[in-house]
């Protein structure tokens, strides 16, 4: 298993996907973080509905989580990216083939894809939040608004935000392993993260029953591991517990993986 | 024979829907020879090897290395190395860089990826992206990934496909030498001309079936010369060529004689003697390629049907 890991830790970080995906990554967190920061400062912008019915900006802290966790709520896609293609990449360019015959387990191949998965998530996790937080914080402090870098939750939320962005990835390698075409793979992943799930969410808060089954979607799940997002601080859904968004988020991971261990992983590979 | 490299193919079949790739075919590959796994493009050899390789399940029979299957070998790449296709590459890789990736698998140094490299002679390319290598340059890298374990079995599927004729000569010389190390090798190819020179034993499939397996020697025994006679003459043919006693092969044109173990000198002598007129009379030698082309089409009547073989599983020949 030690030598499975190595070997997909390996296949990952030696084609130039995974740089140029993070590069991405990060001017769009750092650029998404700085819109924010500044609109959501303003009176009168963005305004949360937890209040009396009346307009009243979000409170400092709840701007900072917002601001900070921007990678969860918009930036996820690209860790499931790199975890889906991980999988669909074997198959695109036939590595399938010399991967199994290297460890025919298939079960012990899937896991260290899991596992490695769970690596490069992590650094797209950290690289991804700090460069929201690095890019909020600096509009923030020039709006002469409090940042909260000198308070322990804030640091709380920001290793949760890169923990949720790690498990994302987990979730990519069992989807890739259970749709295995690359070019299918980013239209769902495009289409599901942009724009299905995030009207599904609209959709479904407007009902209480509603409420209860969008905090399950992942990209919920995802947000409530790190405690909050842009979307629950201005009242669109609620979200679950952290540790709750862990498992909801591990089981999709493991349950798509067991899912494409039956399917794809069970054929011939001719 | 269990821990030896003797590769035993046992009534395997499989079929791919109601298409039946691989019927029953049995055969053995011994180690310290080279053998040539031949069969035309979508006679089965490819699903062959990866059922033999565990990559397809087989339908009934069994395909084992030493006495094991694939999937019991424990580090398979120290015991077996295989070729399967030149494509198996993600073309954003370096040569090295493919090859690293398997060295903790095999349990070898990242080093060996090194030498393997210089066994191929691919030295210049080590750190260029696999994307703009040529087919013969992807066939050399396939080839250093089944060595980076120092395997005793070698499976290479169609490995001569786009090499030069300097490339051919190269692995002829490199086989051999490996094979005279003791280890089992077998090459798989559509073309008998092209292993030749290189393999002692053929196994020749055709259709998913055994066609023929023997030593290369034998076959060449099979590929007897013959004359083709062609007279306006059918019934003074006819008489003629069983008073000499010949054997005559063909049963089409009665006008049309394909006679075996005689020269045409013998014949033409013959026919004058008897006053047969004859059209036509020469000298055939089929040689090795023309009893391969026989055998590969004579083990069932009809052609080869288009679509026979399922997608995925085609031998992809240049």
């Amino acid at each position: 298993m030690r030598a499975a890991l190595v070997t997909e830790y390996r296949k990952l970080v030696t084609t130039r996907l995974w740089w140029i995906l993070l590069l991405a990554m990060v001017l769009y967190m750092a650029f998404l973080s700085a819109v924010l920061g500044w609109s959501i400062s303003q009176d009168g912008g963005v305004s949360g509905t937890s209040g009396t019915g009346s307009d009243v900006p979000l409170a400092p802290d709840a701007v900072v989580r917002a601001v900070y966790t921007i990678a969860v709520t918009f930036g996820y896609v690209f860790p499931l990216v790199i975890g889906a293609l991980a999988v669909a990449a074997e198959f695109r360019h036939q590595t399938i083939t010399p991967t199994l015959l290297a460890e025919p387990r298939r079960t012990v191949v899937l896991s260290a894809k899991l596992v490695a998965g769970a690596a490069i998530g992590l650094v797209y996790g950290v690289v991804g939040t700090l460069s929201a937080v690095g890019a909020g914080a600096v509009v923030l402090t020039a709006l002469g608004k409090p940042t909260f870098l000198d308070d322990a939750s804030t640091w709380r939320t920001i290793a949760l935000s890169a923990l949720a962005l790690t498990l994302w990835a987990v979730v990519g390698v069992g989807f890739g392993s259970v749709l295995t075409n690359q070019v299918a793979v980013i239209v769902v992943v495009l289409a599901f993260t942009q724009f299905i799930e995030p009207v599904l969410r609209f959709v479904l808060s407007l009902t209480d029953w509603g409420a209860g089954i969008a905090a399950y979607l992942p990209g919920a799940a995802g947000e409530a591991i790190s405690g909050g997002s842009f979307y629950s601080e201005t009242g669109v859904g609620t979200l679950l517990e952290p540790w709750q968004g862990v498992l909801v988020m591990l089981a999709y991971g493991v349950g798509l993986a067991a899912i494409g261990r039956v399917t794809t992983f069970r054929r011939d590979i001719t | 024979m269990t821990s030896d490299g003797t590769i035993l193919v046992e009534h395997l079949s499989k079929s791919f829907g109601t298409v039946r790739a691989v019927d029953d075919l049995s055969f053995q590959v011994t180690p310290g020879r080279v053998t040539g796994f031949l069969g035309p493009n979508g006679a089965g050899k490819t699903t062959t090897l990866r059922m033999l390789l565990g990559l397809v399940r087989p339908t009934s029979g069994a395909a084992t290395i030493g006495g094991r299957t694939y999937g019991q070998i424990t580090r398979p790449l120290k015991t077996v190395g295989a070729a399967l296709e030149a494509s198996s590459f993600h073309p954003g890789r370096t040569a090295r860089d493919h090859l690293r990736l398997f060295a903790p698998q095999v349990g070898v140094p990242d080093a060996r990826a090194d030498e393997v490299i210089d066994l191929v002679g691919l030295s210049d390319a080590r750190d260029r992206r696999v994307g703009v290598f040529s087919l013969g340059m992807r066939q050399r890298l396939a080839l250093a990934t089944t060595l980076l374990g120092d395997p005793r079995v070698l499976l290479l599927d169609e490995p001569a496909n786009g090499l030069d004729p300097e490339g051919i000569r190269w692995l002829r010389g490199f086989l051999r030498a490996l094979a005279g190390e003791g280890r089992t090798i077998l090459v798989s190819s559509h073309v008998l001309s092209e292993v030749e020179q290189t393999v002692d034993d053929v196994v020749i499939i055709a259709r998913g079936r055994l066609a023929h397996a023997s030593s290369l020697a034998e076959l060449a025994g099979m590929a007897a010369p013959r004359v083709r006679v062609v007279s306006p003459d059918p019934d003074g043919l006819a008489a003629l060529v069983e008073r000499s006693g010949w054997r005559r092969t063909d049963a089409g044109d009665p006008r049309v004689a394909q006679l075996l173990d005689v020269t045409a000198a013998t014949v033409g002598a013959a026919a004058f003697a008897a006053g047969v007129e004859l059209h036509e009379l020469a000298a055939q030698d089929p040689g090795l390629e023309g009893l391969f082309l026989k055998l590969v089409g004579s083990t069932e009547a009809g052609p080869v049907e288009p679509g026979s073989v399922p997608p995925g599983s085609v031998e992809v020949s240049a």
